[in-house]
Order: C-alpha cells, then sequence, then structure tokens
C-alpha cells in the first residue's frame, strides 16, 4: 500500500498528487497522441467519437453530477451547437471563432433556460428542461432559413487555417484537443471556489447560502457552462455526422447524456470518460445480445430504448456510483489486499438532516 | 455604537406567531446566550437573523447596518456566521473542502479565471488553506482533514461546523445548539472552545443551548424565551433562577 506523505498545500492542489499518478497519465496521454499510428481508421473515429460524447459528458456532469440539477433537455444545446456552428459556417466564419461562438450561443440560452429553472428542483426541473427540449427541435424543424427543416444539409469538412481537416486523423487530433482542454478546465474549476461553491450547493443549498454563496448566480452559471459544453459536443458532432437534421436531437440524446453520467458514475470526471467509452460502446454491445435473443424480441423496432432503460435501472439499484465507483472498490481492493471488508463501501444512513427549509 | 441588535422582532407562518417582539442587544466580545424550551423560537430567531425567513416585524441591525432585508449570502460577507442545529455539512466531500467553502466569501474569483486557474487563483487557494489549517489545529480535526463527511462520527460533524463558521473569519457567529448529541468529554472541550472563540479570536458568541451548565459556564448574557416571548434577560445566574424560566421549563 502507498501511503502520499504530504509536505506541502501544493500537493492538494496540483492536478496530480504524486510522480507516480503524474507517469500514469503521462502514459495515457502519450497512447492517445500515438493512436493514429496504431489504430485502423475505423477504430480512431469510434475514439473520435468516444473523445465527442466526453466533451458533453463533462458539461453535463458538472450540472447534474457536481451541481446537483438534473437536466433532460441537453440535447437542445448539443442541437444549438450544431446548428449554429454550421450556420457560421456557412457565413465563411473560421472554424477557431465559430466553434466557442457555438458554444457561446448555446450558454446564452442556458442562461435564460436556467433562470427560470431556478424555482424548480429535482423532478419537476427534469420535467421543465425537458419540454424546453421540445420546443428548441420544433424550433430546428420550422426555422428553415437557418437549419434547412426536416431536409436538414449537409456539413462542411472542418479546415483550420486554410488545411482541410477532412482525414479521420486529422478530425481526431481536434476532438482530441478540445475534449483535453475542456477537461483541464472543468478540473480547475472544481479545485478552485467556483467547483466548491456548487458542490456545496449541491450537498446543502442552505448551508451553501449561509457561507456567501449566491445559489442564484452559482446555478445558472452552472447551466450556462454546461450547456457551452454540450454547444461544442455539438459543434464536433455536427463534422462527425456530417449532416445536420433535427431528428438527431431528440429526447433520445438528452437521455444517453444523462445515462451517461449515471452509468459513469456521479460526482467524479473520470466517471464522465467512463460513461463516454460506454454509451459509444453501447449499441456494439447490443447488437452482440440481439443475436443472443429469440427472434421475437430480437425484432421488436424499440428494443434499443427498452435495453437503455433495463441498464439505466441496474445501475441504480446496484451500482449507484457507476462504473466509476466499480473502477474505486478495484483499486482499494488491491491496495489493502488481503484486507478488503466489502463493508467499507456500504453506505449507511445515519443521521437526521434537518428538515428542508423551502 | 451597538454591535448586533434585534428590536421588536417578530415572524408569523400564517396566524402562527413564533416571534412575537424580541428585542436584545448583544455586545462585541460577548456571549449571548438563549435559552427556552422546545418550539420557544431560538431556532427561528436564528434563522431569521441568518436571513433565511423574512422578518414579518421588526428591525436587525448589524455593525449600525439594518440587516433585515439583506439576502442571506450578503449576510454572510457582511461577517456573520452560522452552524445549524441538525448538521448541515456537504457530505460527500472531504472535511478539507467543507472548511474551504467557509473561506468563499473571501474568493474574488470567477469562472473563466478558476476555470484557467491563474496565479493568482492558485496563491489565493493557498492563502485560504493557511487559515484553514489554522483552524484545524485550533479545533484539533487533523486526523479528520481528508476524510469525507459522511464517513464521520457525529461529535466530529458538530466540530466541523463551527470550524467551516470560524474559517469564515466571522465577527458574530450564531451557534445552534452546538451541544447536542456530545459526550460531556466533548461538552467539556466546547466550553474551552467557546471561550476561546470570544478571547483569542474576538468573535461575538450567540448561542441557542439546552444544557444549562454549559450555558451558565460560558455565557455573559442569557435571555430566556417561550412560545416566541420574551421571559428574561439578564446574567446567567439570574435568569437560571427566575421563577418564570423555571414555570415554562418544567410547566407548573
Amino acid at each position: 500500500m502507498r501511503i502520499l506523505f504530504k509536505t506541502d498545500y501544493l500537493i492538494d492542489v496540483r492536478w496530480f498528487a504524486d510522480r507516480f499518478t503524474m507517469l500514469w497519465y503521462g502514459a495515457l496521454l502519450l497512447l492517445l497522441a500515438g493512436a493514429p499510428a496504431l489504430m485502423s481508421h475505423y477504430l480512431l473515429g469510434e475514439v473520435s467519437l468516444v473523445l465527442i460524447w466526453l466533451v458533453g459528458g463533462l458539461g453535463m456532469m458538472l450540472l447534474t453530477g457536481f451541481t446537483g440539477q438534473v437536466s433532460l433537455g441537453h440535447a437542445a444545446f448539443v442541437g444549438i451547437g450544431a446548428y449554429a456552428h454550421a450556420y457560421l459556417l456557412k457565413l465563411g466564419v473560421p472554424l477557431l471563432v465559430s466553434m466557442p461562438l457555438a458554444g457561446l450561443i448555446a450558454a446564452l440560452v442556458g442562461v435564460m433556460v436556467g433562470i427560470p429553472a431556478l424555482r424548480l428542483h429535482g423532478m419537476y426541473l427534469a420535467i421543465a428542461t425537458l419540454s424546453m427540449a421540445t420546443i428548441v427541435e420544433q424550433v430546428f424543424v420550422r426555422w428553415e432559413s437557418v437549419t434547412g427543416g426536416f431536409s436538414g444539409f449537409a456539413m462542411p469538412a472542418p479546415s483550420l487555417f486554410g488545411q482541410a481537416l477532412d482525414g479521420p486523423i486529422g478530425f481526431y487530433y481536434l476532438c482530441l484537443c478540445i475534449a483535453l482542454g475542456l477537461f483541464a478546465f472543468a478540473v480547475n474549476l472544481l479545485r478552485a471556489p467556483t467547483g466548491r461553491a456548487w458542490i456545496a450547493l449541491r450537498d446543502s443549498e442552505i448551508a451553501a447560502q449561509s457561507m456567501g454563496v449566491h445559489l442564484a448566480s452559482a446555478k445558472v452559471s452552472a447551466f450556462a457552462l454546461s450547456a457551452f459544453y454540450c454547444g461544442i459536443m455539438g459543434a464536433l458532432f455536427a463534422h462527425k455526422v456530417g449532416f445536420l437534421a433535427p431528428d438527431a436531437f431528440s429526447p433520445t440524446l438528452s437521455i444517453q447524456l444523462l445515462m451517461l453520467v449515471l452509468v459513469g458514475g456521479m460526482g467524479s470526471l473520470h466517471g464522465a470518460v467512463f460513461g463516454a467509452i460506454f454509451i459509444v460502446m453501447l449499441p456494439t454491445g447490443l447488437s452482440f445480445v440481439r443475436d443472443w435473443l429469440p427472434q421475437s424480441i430480437a425484432r421488436q423496432p424499440s428494443l434499443e430504448v427498452g435495453l437503455y432503460g433495463l441498464l439505466l435501472a441496474m445501475f441504480v439499484l446496484f451500482e449507484p456510483l457507476g462504473i466509476n465507483g466499480r473502477w474505486e472498490k478495484i483499486k482499494y481492493f488491491f491496495s489493502v489486499f488481503p484486507m478488503y471488508k466489502r463493508a467499507t463501501f456500504v453506505r449507511q444512513k445515519a443521521y437526521m438532516r434537518s428538515e428542508r427549509l423551502r | 455604537m451597538t454591535f448586533f441588535s434585534v428590536s421588536d422582532l417578530g415572524m408569523s407562518f400564517g396566524g402562527n406567531k413564533v416571534v412575537d417582539r424580541v428585542g436584545f442587544e448583544v455586545s462585541q466580545g460577548e456571549v449571548f446566550a438563549l435559552i427556552g424550551p422546545n418550539g420557544a423560537g431560538k431556532t427561528t430567531i436564528f434563522n431569521l437573523i441568518s436571513r433565511i425567513y423574512d422578518a414579518t416585524e421588526g428591525v436587525l441591525t448589524f455593525r449600525d447596518q439594518d440587516i433585515t432585508r439583506v439576502p442571506a449570502h450578503r449576510v454572510a460577507r457582511l461577517g456573520i456566521a452560522r452552524t445549524f442545529q441538525n448538521i448541515e455539512l456537504f457530505e460527500n466531500a472531504t472535511l478539507l473542502r467543507n472548511l474551504l467553502v467557509g473561506r468563499h466569501v473571501h474568493s474574488r474569483s470567477n469562472l473563466l479565471s478558476d476555470g484557467l486557474f491563474t496565479r493568482g487563483v492558485r496563491d489565493a487557494e493557498l492563502r485560504h488553506r493557511e487559515k484553514v489549517e489554522d483552524v484545524i489545529d485550533f479545533l484539533d480535526l487533523q486526523r479528520f482533514r481528508d476524510k469525507p463527511i459522511r464517513d464521520l462520527p457525529y461529535g466530529v460533524r458538530k466540530v466541523t461546523e463551527i470550524a467551516r463558521a470560524l474559517c469564515m473569519e466571522p465577527a458574530l457567529i450564531l451557534l445552534d445548539e452546538p451541544s447536542s448529541g456530545l459526550n460531556p468529554e466533548e461538552t467539556e472541550d466546547l466550553a474551552f472552545w467557546i471561550h476561546d472563540i470570544t478571547k483569542l479570536r474576538g468573535i461575538t458568541v450567540l448561542l441557542v443551548e439546552h444544557d444549562m451548565r454549559l450555558v451558565s459556564e460560558v455565557s455573559d448574557t442569557v435571555l430566556a424565551i417561550n412560545s416566541g416571548r420574551m421571559l428574561a434577560i439578564g446574567k446567567p445566574d439570574e435568569v437560571l433562577n427566575d421563577p418564570e424560566v423555571a414555570r415554562a421549563y418544567l410547566g407548573a
């Protein structure tokens, strides 16, 4: 068992607590940078897709996992980011400007949604965001001059500094840089006052308020930032798919995003990574399952959605901390081997919390 | 100049008057205790002061400033900290991070500077950490620093609440039943800490408490209330021996 001997406050502030962790993350970074040399183009495309989902998943994790605000409407922000990016590109705005701008437009809509959402909690917030997403989806269908309506339109290939990134390798590096940058931004937030205020209001709004946290602005900023992340996801997604149509941004996408954070592991950025991998691998996994099932069930058209629901329910019941929770347990098992006790992770509800004041 | 004063404070929930014309003054550096049987309105008064409830009548003044309508998060910035009767810690964060939230009133960073983790934010983090460590040393919490709150025993959580309030470096601290659920030994420690908070740190203490031994040991002034009304105010031994107060507690 490794024991970290702390001799400096900076150890708790730095990204990596010790050399050992840094080495592992360095190795991972090297692997990601060298991936195009190791993988087939198909696999590289799948990894790009994981990175795209990761960007949206991080936004969702910051909002739901860390600030405690459940949203069932984030497909709208993904869609807004995608259409805004596509429209700006059509106007001739360079990619490096239009992509952050698309994120900011999504964030602006996020603020507009966030302000009325201040008065809603839990289930009610989920319903409100779901209806918001439905409205936005209708806007995509009707606003034909910008979105092309139902027929949609083809996305131009991404280009940087006049250099087309049409191959899978160039696009992979674009996704990698954006995902890493936004991941670092999220890590930084969580070790600074902003992130701590979010975590505080998730666990106890009344105490957070008494610590001087302005609840309204903390919630709205969380909403805006997660909308920004999802907007960027949308912009990358648009390039990946190559064709934009409104039905890509249906409530199913919102549910997939929520599933990403729940299955990955609430309240952990690693969870967003695990969740993104899970979401991308799921269709492949399900097609395997389909072969096993009797014909009468396997032929059902909405089998996927049903299995999503089943998996989600199973995770909530048996591993509420998601894949990340399982990973932590496995790590713990080896670090204290052979002294592992199952009870270590059993949560008990021991103490009363004061009655909610509002 | 009065440090903190409450005058003609009233609070009704519908037709139910839970606080009725309560008025008192707290001078700087003293320990002011609020006692009374269950349901007397003590915690309601605390919630009115920390602005979780809107008072229906009366005025709250803190350092010559009217805070009756100041929003809750601003009250914290003005220098009023509080603890909660039923523990409102951030359960899934470590003790250290809980205390760092207490430093929130002193942080001046925003979303962008935090996300980029600028030099200024980093230096501020180290400064906050130093203050937090000072409080950890003061309340003997070193062993629990990196433990998540959900794994800590009740007594430690109670102390952590006080620690988090102290990290705000307030001028006035409101302690809502700090000794409830503590064993006699921990209560003894608490008495010393309350003494040190006022004498060494210069923080004025407003206290709601049921343990009369603790009250008579630490407080300078005691106010007894029952059903939202004031019964007696004065030195601890005067108030605790007041026949009205005894009747309120014993129901005779």
